[in-house]
């Protein structure tokens, strides 16, 4: 029921690794090192690895997934190099893969949706590839 | 602390154990995230979603199983880094993280990394590819 959004992807947004946010997610993964907010000691202080799950990375035109009853699958992540702290980063997000497998529960339908991140001169820093499993349940509830 | 060179293929970073799950844990993520969905913070919720109880996001998971390299930092950086999701963490939960070197090339150290819930059952498990090249671009 999403093979439609293959290949479709959203508008870039402009993001930057906010010096504040990066703190405060460090804190919530009770990762506090230095290297991320301690600007005396670092000539760079940089974002941990799964900071980009912040970004706003905008809409892609017909996928509307239900905000309730998805699986989170897998997560990848890929660097060219770290983010950096208070840098501009242009995010936007494309629906590669969409199939559906019979199981234990049904019908499940595999959404894979890849986010990338570049540098203002289009220089990629990072992509993520996310699949989302969506239970036959949770297709049946939706309204097309 | 002696840093990722001595490191031999086959032997472990040293294992992290997170003190048990909370409420809290959870509301700061979503915070910090901006993951609001429910079924992470609210009982009612997660019970209507058909579970026993609120479970942790899994990207909190994810995160905190990537502090395994911050110490190294200096050395390079987290180039990959692929999970899949295995199973559910619950509230009280003492979860371990744990990182093996599978290979070692001139610039790139392979690890295979997991958490394990108090079962010794791993709920996400995973590879990390630690790049040595950054230290010069860094400085």
């Amino acid at each position: 029921m999403f093979e439609h959004t293959i290949g479709k992807r959203s508008e870039k947004v402009k993001n930057r690794v906010e010096r504040g946010a990066v703190k405060k997610f460090a804190e919530a993964i009770g990762d506090l090192h230095p290297i991320y907010t301690d600007e005396e000691n670092y000539s760079r202080n940089i974002a941990p690895p799964t900071f980009p799950r912040v970004f706003d990375y905008g809409n892609i035109e017909e996928l509307n997934l239900p905000n309730k009853g998805l699986i989170h699958g897998e997560q990848n992540y890929h660097y060219e190099r770290p983010l950096f702290v208070e840098e501009e980063i242009l995010c936007y997000a494309e629906v590669e893969d969409y199939y559906e497998r019979s199981g234990k529960s049904g019908n499940m339908g595999f959404l894979k949706v890849k986010r990338y991140g570049e540098d203002p001169e289009g220089k990629l820093i990072f992509s993520e590839e996310q699949v989302v499993i969506i239970t036959e349940a949770v297709r049946k509830g939706m309204t097309v | 602390m002696t840093g990722l060179k001595g490191l031999q293929v086959g032997e472990s970073l040293e294992a992290i154990t997170l003190p048990p799950v909370s409420r809290l844990d959870l509301i700061k993520y979503a915070g910090a995230s901006g993951d609001y969905n429910p079924i992470h913070t609210i009982d009612e919720e997660a019970e209507k979603a058909g579970l026993p109880g609120i479970i942790a996001h899994g990207m909190w998971t994810m995160g905190n199983l990537a502090k395994l390299f911050t110490p190294y930092f200096e050395e390079g950086f987290i180039q990959d880094y692929s999970i899949r999701f295995k199973g559910m963490v619950f509230l009280n939960d003492v979860i371990t993280l744990h990182a093996v070197l599978d290979e070692q090339g001139e610039e790139e150290l392979s690890f295979s990394v997991r958490a394990a819930n108090q079962d010794g059952r791993d709920v996400i498990k995973g590879n990390v590819v630690f790049c040595k090249r950054f230290i010069t671009a860094a400085t």
